[in-house]
């Protein structure tokens, strides 16, 4: 893939292409990659998770679909959702605009603050997907 | 498109193409042990004359007997023209092609088909079919537990008033599937759900209710006061309608001030022979908010790319071949020639013909349930509307009543006592518009004669019998 991907390094990462920011106030907020909205391709619908229900960790919480797949996006870290974004039922494209910023999918309470920390960090998430085969 | 079956020198010339030397090689990797060498229980095969000859001599047992049940399957008049043009090579296919695009004719047809449907039950969205009824009522009840995310309970309230075969359907179908079904109870004096009826429901998590209109009863439920009750509650509405009756009766989409969420039904009525009890086909629709939780094939309208119409299939990321093992259904498809015959059949009655079919229908039933509980110690069993179907009251079992009309060429109805024994003894009859003044007069006559040679049930002999 010529996409040189974009891989903000005050962010974590997961594996299944998911990044997470923990914000002032110890709440994390979760989105995907600009690798996985690159792949997916133009996004057409976001189901995003209800404020309050329970995630644990690897649980699939929300569903992005493109005109050619729909993928589940899946806890990182066990938590709550505070809450999903609003803005993505009726545009959905903010995620391949700006995956990092306004097409944010949820934002959630983390059960374990250090959880976040144990994830890939920019360095490692480049790397993984390096022997992806970008 | 032709359909050419493989001649052996294809097969050769497949096989050779990947390298493999049998078809047999192809299964190599099954263990031997999860193989079948024969099916138990299935017969021999038999050639096309031999199937032929069968199936007259079983339709021969059948006779041709003047049939007043409905009970979910109804027997209407067809034009002639319907199953001529279905029948044509364009459109002979069971299913939506594989290269679906490449059969703009077929997409197109199925297109017009959801436009009549969504019309029809004043909804927004139709999918291509189902495979009936029954398993319409199991798909929506799925898709309501999806559509539902603010219910966590997945707790489908269920009347007992929805046909019975639907009910053991829905529960066979996703009560694995983790929904629960609870059944409300019914008014016996009336035939209908009573609000009242949900008032032990009150706060709690209910994630959707079913409601049949008209019920399996031919009894009409207050729609509006049963839809506004969900809905107050955060449970969405799942209609089960009867595509004739919605000629004359208000859309679920209309019902209450927000409407139904989800309108589905056996589409027999149109177009569709009773054809010993199928195949038949499912209709459902919904609003546009839960699509994406809608299962099955959509078509849709496009441009391409010379911006000239077309057709495709739409919003496939919710089906199996791409979504997999969280598709909206992996076990639905559309029943594409019946809804060809639907299609057809709607567009040859038009909104008039299929609302005069339904008058007809309507007033035949009334004139039958006139002639019969005319006769003694027969009664109409609920008070109150009805639409093409109405429950009698007998005094004494019907189970003999209905073998001796049988033996005179008339299928009385049905019997509900296996469904519904608290009602004791109690008919189910239909008449649609096929029926004339002649067979309903024919029916009470060889009713009377059939009761004046019944026996009471030892219990039910009045004292004064004469």
């Amino acid at each position: 893939m010529s996409h040189v991907s974009n891989v903000p390094p005050d962010l974590r990462y997961t594996k299944t292409h998911e990044w997470l920011r923990t914000m002032p106030d110890g709440s994390v907020e979760i989105g995907i990659t600009d690798h996985a909205q690159t792949a997916l391709g133009d996004l057409v619908f976001v189901e995003v998770p209800e404020a309050g229900r329970s995630l644990k960790e690897g649980e699939a919480c929300a569903v992005v679909e493109s005109v050619k797949a729909a993928s589940d996006v899946y806890a990182p870290i066990a938590c709550t959702v505070t809450s999903g974004n609003p803005k993505l039922a009726s545009e959905p494209e903010a995620v391949n605009g700006d995956p990092y910023g306004a097409g944010w999918l949820m934002r959630v309470r983390p059960e374990n603050g250090a959880a976040v920390a144990a994830l890939l960090s920019a360095a490692d998430y480049t790397n993984f997907l390096a022997t992806e085969g970008e | 498109m032709a359909f050419i079956p493989h001649t052996p020198e294809d097969v050769e010339a497949m096989l050779a193409t990947i390298g493999v030397s049998s078809v047999e090689q192809l299964f190599e990797e099954i263990p031997a042990s999860l193989r079948i060498r024969s099916l138990r229980g299935v017969p021999a095969e038999l050639n096309e004359m031999e199937i032929g000859r069968l199936m007259s001599e079983r339709a021969r047992m059948d006779g041709r007997p003047c049939c007043f049940i409905g009970a979910g399957a109804y027997e209407h008049h067809i034009p002639a023209a319907v199953w001529a043009l279905t029948t044509r090579g364009e459109f002979y296919s069971a299913y939506t092609p594989y290269q679906a695009e490449a059969s703009q004719g077929t997409l197109q047809l199925i297109y017009e088909y959801q436009t009549m449907m969504a019309s029809l039950t004043g909804m927004q969205v139709s999918n291509a079919s189902l495979y009936d009824g029954a398993s319409a009522v199991a798909e929506a009840s799925l898709m309501a537990a999806r559509a539902n995310r603010k219910s966590k309970s997945q707790r489908i309230l269920i009347p007992a008033t929805v046909h019975p075969h639907y009910r053991r359907v829905a529960s066979a179908a996703a009560g694995n599937q983790g929904l629960r079904f609870e059944e409300v109870p019914y008014c016996t004096q009336e035939g209908s759900t009573l609000v009242g009826a949900l008032s032990r429901y009150e706060g709690e998590d209910i994630t959707a209710l079913v409601i049949q209109q008209p019920n399996f009863f031919g009894r009409l439920e207050d729609v509006d006061a049963l839809t506004d009750w969900a809905h107050a509650r955060g449970a969405l509405v799942i209609a089960v309608v009867n595509p004739t009756a919605l000629a004359v009766l208000k859309p679920p989409g209309e019902w209450g001030s927000r409407g139904a969420d989800i309108a589905v039904g056996e589409g027999q009525p149109l177009g569709v022979p009773l054809s010993s009890g199928g195949p038949y086909f499912g209709f459902m629709t919904s609003r546009m908010e839960y699509v994406r939780q809608m299962p099955g094939r959509i078509v849709g309208r496009t441009l391409d790319l010379n911006g000239r119409p077309g057709f495709t299939l739409t919003l496939q990321a919710r089906e199996q071949h791409i979504r997999r093992a969280k598709a909206t259904s992996n076990i639905c498809t559309n029943q594409g020639l019946l809804v060809t015959a639907a299609t057809i059949y709607m567009s040859i009655m038009g909104a008039e013909g299929l609302e005069r079919v339904a008058a007809a229908s309507h007033a035949r039933t009334r004139e039958l349930v006139t002639a019969l509980t005319r006769l003694n110690g027969v009664r109409l069993a609920f008070e109150g509307p009805f639409f093409h179907e109405g429950v009698l009251s007998f005094d004494r079992p019907v189970a003999p009543l209905l073998a001796a009309l049988a033996s005179r060429g008339i299928l009385g109805g049905l019997d509900l006592s296996e469904y519904y024994p608290e009602l004791g003894g109690a008919l189910l009859v239909c008449a649609t518009e096929t029926k004339t003044s002649e067979d309903i007069d024919a029916y009470a006559t060889a009713l009377r004669e059939v009761m004046q040679g019944a026996p009471f049930a030892a219990h039910e002999r009045p004292a004064t019998a004469a």
